[in-house]
């Protein structure tokens, strides 16, 4: 029995321990490091689930252990879990852009990274004051840096590293300008004593207006909210594939923690800022939802296309959020992993065997591997929320949301967003089952991406028709 | 697991079959045979007074839970499902790709299941499965050239996707509104208990309406987001067209049956909704029965005149009275059986003959006498013909509108049924003409049809009995229906 926390440090550990192994390591040991990654991962998970409930007084000033950190810590875990396998599957790819020609180099850290991110992750989920928030935040966002750059041979991996790099940077210095203006505003760095200064007729509010305003752009970026979604098109198609799977679900979802306790403390009972927090992100929202759905129609690679679905699906995330419906939130991440990761897993097992990420690539996929086309159908038709998948008991949850507040504006943009969403999610599908003329070669899935494959088909349909699994969540 | 559940899952659970590799004519075949057996084993204990009714929650708060409960609009819709289900298993000819066979119980499975189910949430889930196998089935297999069929299978994809979202966001806002105290609920039983108890505004209650029509009218093609509809009967292949024209598409009628009328009944007579509904159904009637005249083809002739025969299941809607929704029902089965019938010949002409245009066919009574007669079978009932299974719906809808308040001298709706009897001339004379046009006359050269083997006549017979049978004893139905209340007092 271990506390949430030493599992935390437990893996930032074993991802140090594993860079050292691959810089000092024999060609022998280097090949442990994908599975001791993934032992670790499975065991931090395993411990999680079994972790002892209480954790030491001194921790809890920064540190929540509510439901809704078990859960995104869970969730931070899981998804890490499937990005190492996903990382394995295309490993030699990996390898290959990352090393000069005709040169074997050693790409340990691409799977050691991830635990110090996810560690990172985990943190976050527990955030309560804006330190804590920050440094985890940091950890991960460097973290990726690094990821994003990784495959330095590719020209596209390198333009996304410098563009995340940058943004990244600025993101940043917005959020720390910021957090300095709510301190100045309200003498108090814990969400606890933002909320109460909130709610404090002494309070000026301008000045926390505007260090909300500078916060919320910062999480916004993290999250890809519109007008801070930009980026992401370029990183998410020109990172590595593992990497853009991380980002779209694990970042994202570190990020949605942190913004849904931040937005908490802005709009709690009372507060003189509130409803204008409430209408940026109601605004946000719509612009987010519409800004990811609109362009995806036009696009002709499937990586690039999920991009603009991750950003359609942020919007749909902020828009329960606005509707201070937190639960939902996280349940709507829960939707959202399996249908993503599987997504990119097959993006990355198709390229393994040769078949590119253009939407034209997967022309015939159903003679090639009937399983993989039928995975294909459930991850887009669960992203386009088809009753009886997970996606849509999500958007489901969100319109009732939406719906019970009266923002019924907001309800018919989302409906625009989701409308469109039944094209542009279909198209794969649809190309995927065309036949093709000539001959074609049958496609090769290794065991573990089977079960994988498998796991998160299951895992996205038992979620559309018992929702009960992430019950928990929406207490 | 009872009886229901087992009609959801078995049409179902051979689709995953099927996909998974195993045979698919002998499969989809005795799971339509099979299905049909329990749905008259379901008929019969329902008579029997067992609703079979049963309920897994699958969420609590809000309270989302499997349920499924005989009765008989229910009942009606799944021996529908059946019927059409087996005569379109055996249009699939031999050596068809599988995706035929799971398509077709997909889409029969999603229908049973939206039929049977008497939580908002399973019965909106289940009608979209079908989505996805018609948009593949029409935009590979369909009929015609490849961009041509493309772009029809994504305009009805789009059309019934907007719908249903439309739809969606209606059925969440209906759900919002009539929370009970105990939390929100898709329960129906429940929500109905609540819009008894705790009636909303006639304002409210008239814009949520209003988004339901819109939604399930899309799916329905009500007149004017009817424009789908008709190329995609025409390109599909023949089992998606008869699925699809003949059951699938009666979801739109149910839902407003089932959810709009009873739970909304000051929105369904709101003055507004009514007038704009009337009008709706009018352009159905008129104006699709205008552009069905002009059809020169077979395949877009029949469908259009789908288009237009949902205007009288509308007016019976409109009308809302008991008589008027039970031969709205009663038509809705007809119409399905009877479209399917002159789908399924169709198909089968566009097979043997390589064209559908009426100046370029003739004379093939001569050689295919048992198609002919079929054939005479599909137009009379859709024309409505005293003694076939339309005639009886048509006649109750017609009563049912024009009796209400005629009183106070004839109102619009009076006029909407007026209307709608010049239409059924307007049937006749489209379904007629091409009845001479493609069996008598001058048999033209180079089109040569024959009657099929006796096997493969089964699936014709059986619908055209079925439309004999209801169609002398309507009772059959009206019996099942006769505790069912829609109707506002």
């Amino acid at each position: 029995m271990m506390s949430s926390f030493s599992i935390e440090i437990f893996l930032a550990v074993v991802g140090v321990l594993l860079i050292a192994l691959d810089a000092f390591a024999t060609e022998l040991n280097r090949k442990v490091v994908p599975w001791a990654a993934i032992g670790a991962t499975g065991l931090a998970l395993i411990l999680m689930l079994t972790r002892s409930a209480d954790i030491p007084a001194w921790i809890t000033p920064f540190y929540a252990m509510d439901s809704l950190a078990v859960f995104y810590k869970v969730f931070a875990l899981v998804t890490t879990l499937i990005v190492l396998i996903i990382a394995l599957e295309g490993d030699f790819i990996t390898a290959y852009f990352s090393s000069s020609e005709g040169v074997k180099t050693r790409i340990g850290e691409f799977y050691a990274l991830p635990l110090i991110v996810c560690s990172g992750m985990m943190w976050m989920a527990s955030a309560k004051d804006l330190v804590a928030l920050f440094v985890p935040l940091e950890l991960v966002t460097v973290s990726f840096y690094v990821l994003v750059a990784f495959t330095r041979r590719s020209a596209m991996s390198l333009e996304a590293g410098v563009k995340y790099l940058i943004l990244g940077a600025l993101s940043t210095g917005v959020l720390v300008f910021g957090i300095a203006w709510v301190y100045g505003a309200t003498g108090s760095l814990s969400f606890e004593g933002i909320a109460a200064a909130a709610v404090n007729p002494a309070t000026n509010a301008v000045a926390l207006m505007l260090g909300a305003a500078l916060l919320l752009a910062g999480l916004g970026f993290k999250v890809g909210a519109a007008p801070f979604q930009i980026w992401i098109p370029d990183v998410y198609q020109g990172a590595p594939t593992p990497v853009t799977a991380f980002l779209s679900v694990g970042s994202k979802a570190a990020g949605f923690v942190v913004l849904t306790r931040a937005v908490q403390a802005f709009t709690v009972n009372g507060s003189h800022i509130g409803t204008q927090v409430a209408n940026a992100l109601l605004a946000a929202a719509a612009l987010t939802i519409l800004l990811g759905s609109l362009p995806a129609i036009f696009q002709t690679n499937v990586k690039r296309l999920m991009a603009y679905s991750s950003i359609s699906h942020a919007g749909f995330m902020v828009l329960a959020l606005a509707c201070g419906a937190t639960g939902t939130v996280a349940f709507y991440m829960g939707t959202y992993l399996p249908a993503t990761l599987l997504g990119f897993l097959l993006l990355v097992v198709l390229r393994t065997q040769g078949v590119g990420d253009e939407l034209k690539d997967l022309a015939g996929l159903s003679k090639r591997s009937p399983l993989l086309a039928f995975a294909l159908a459930v991850a887009f038709a669960s992203m386009a929320g088809l009753p009886l998948t997970a996606g849509f008991m999500g958007k489901l949850l969100v319109f009732m949301a939406a719906i019970s507040k009266a923002h019924y504006g907001v309800v018919a943009l989302a409906v625009i967003g989701a409308a469109a969403g039944f094209y542009y999610y279909f198209r794969p599908i649809l190309t995927a089952y065309s036949p093709v003329e000539g001959e074609s070669t049958k496609l090769q899935v290794s065991p573990v991406a089977r079960v994988t494959i498998a796991v998160l088909i299951v895992g996205a349909v038992a979620v559309g028709v018992y929702p009960k699994l992430l019950q928990s969540v929406l207490k | 697991m009872g009886l229901l559940e087992l009609l959801i899952f078995i049409p179902l659970l051979a689709a995953a079959l099927i996909g998974a590799g195993l045979p698919g004519k002998v499969i989809a075949r005795s799971a339509a045979a099979l299905n049909l057996l329990l749905v008259l084993a379901a008929i019969s204990q329902f008579n029997g007074g067992n609703t079979l009714a049963h309920s897994y929650p699958i969420l609590d708060n809000p309270a989302i839970a499997f349920a499924v409960k005989a009765d008989g609009l229910s009942l009606t819709m799944a021996l529908l499902t059946c019927l059409v289900l087996i005569a379109a298993n055996c249009q699939i000819g031999e050596g068809k790709p599988a995706i035929y066979y799971v398509s077709s119980l997909l889409i029969a499975g999603g229908a049973m299941g939206a039929f049977l189910c008497t939580d908002i949430f399973f019965l909106y889930a289940f009608h979209e499965l079908a989505l996805i196998p018609t948009l593949l089935m029409i935009a590979i297999h369909g009929h015609g050239d490849a961009t041509n069929r493309r772009a029809i299978a994504w305009k009805i994809t789009v059309y019934l996707g907007v719908g249903s979202l439309i739809l969606l966001a209606g059925l969440a806002a209906l759900v919002v509104a009539l929370k009970p105290a105990s939390g929100l609920t898709f329960d129906l039983g429940a929500l109905m208990q609540s819009a008894k108890d705790h009636p909303l505004p006639a304002a409210t209650q008239a814009w949520i309406f209003t988004a339901l029509l819109v939604g399930f009218g899309t799916l329905v093609s009500l007149f004017p987001f009817h424009s789908w509809a008709a190329p995609a009967y025409a390109t599909a292949p023949t089992p998606v067209a008869m699925l699809h024209s003949g059951v699938l598409k009666k979801f739109g009628l149910y839902g407003l049956i089932r959810i709009a009328l009873p739970l909304l009944p000051l929105g369904a007579k709101h003055e507004c909704v009514q007038q704009a509904l009337l009008w709706m159904l009018i352009g159905n009637i008129i104006v699709i029965g205008l552009v069905t005249i002009h059809q020169q083809k077979l395949d877009t002739l029949l469908g259009n005149s789908s288009v237009m025969h949902m205007g009288y299941i509308f007016l019976g809607i409109a009308a809302g009275t008991q008589v008027a929704i039970n031969g709205a029902i009663i038509l809705m089965f007809a119409h399905g059986i009877s479209i399917a019938l002159l789908f399924a010949l169709c198909g089968r002409m566009r097979n043997q003959l390589g064209t559908l245009e009426f100046s370029k066919l003739g004379g093939l009574a001569a050689n295919a006498p048992f198609l002919t007669v079929m054939f005479a079978f599909g137009t009379f009932a859709s024309i409505g013909l005293p003694g076939l299974a339309n005639f009886a719906g048509e006649i109750m809808v017609f009563l049912g509108a024009f009796d209400s308040n005629l009183n106070d001298g004839l109102k619009l709706i009076h006029w909407a049924t007026i209307l709608g009897l010049w239409g059924v001339v307007m049937s006749a004379v489209y379904m007629l003409r091409a009845f001479r046009n493609l069996f008598f006359g001058k048999a033209a050269s180079g089109h040569f049809m024959s009657d099929p083997v006796i096997t493969q006549r089964v699936s014709f017979v059986l619908l055209a009995g079925v439309l004999l049978v209801v169609g002398c004893c309507p009772g059959l139905i009206t019996g099942l229906l006769k505790d069912l209340t829609i109707a506002a007092p």
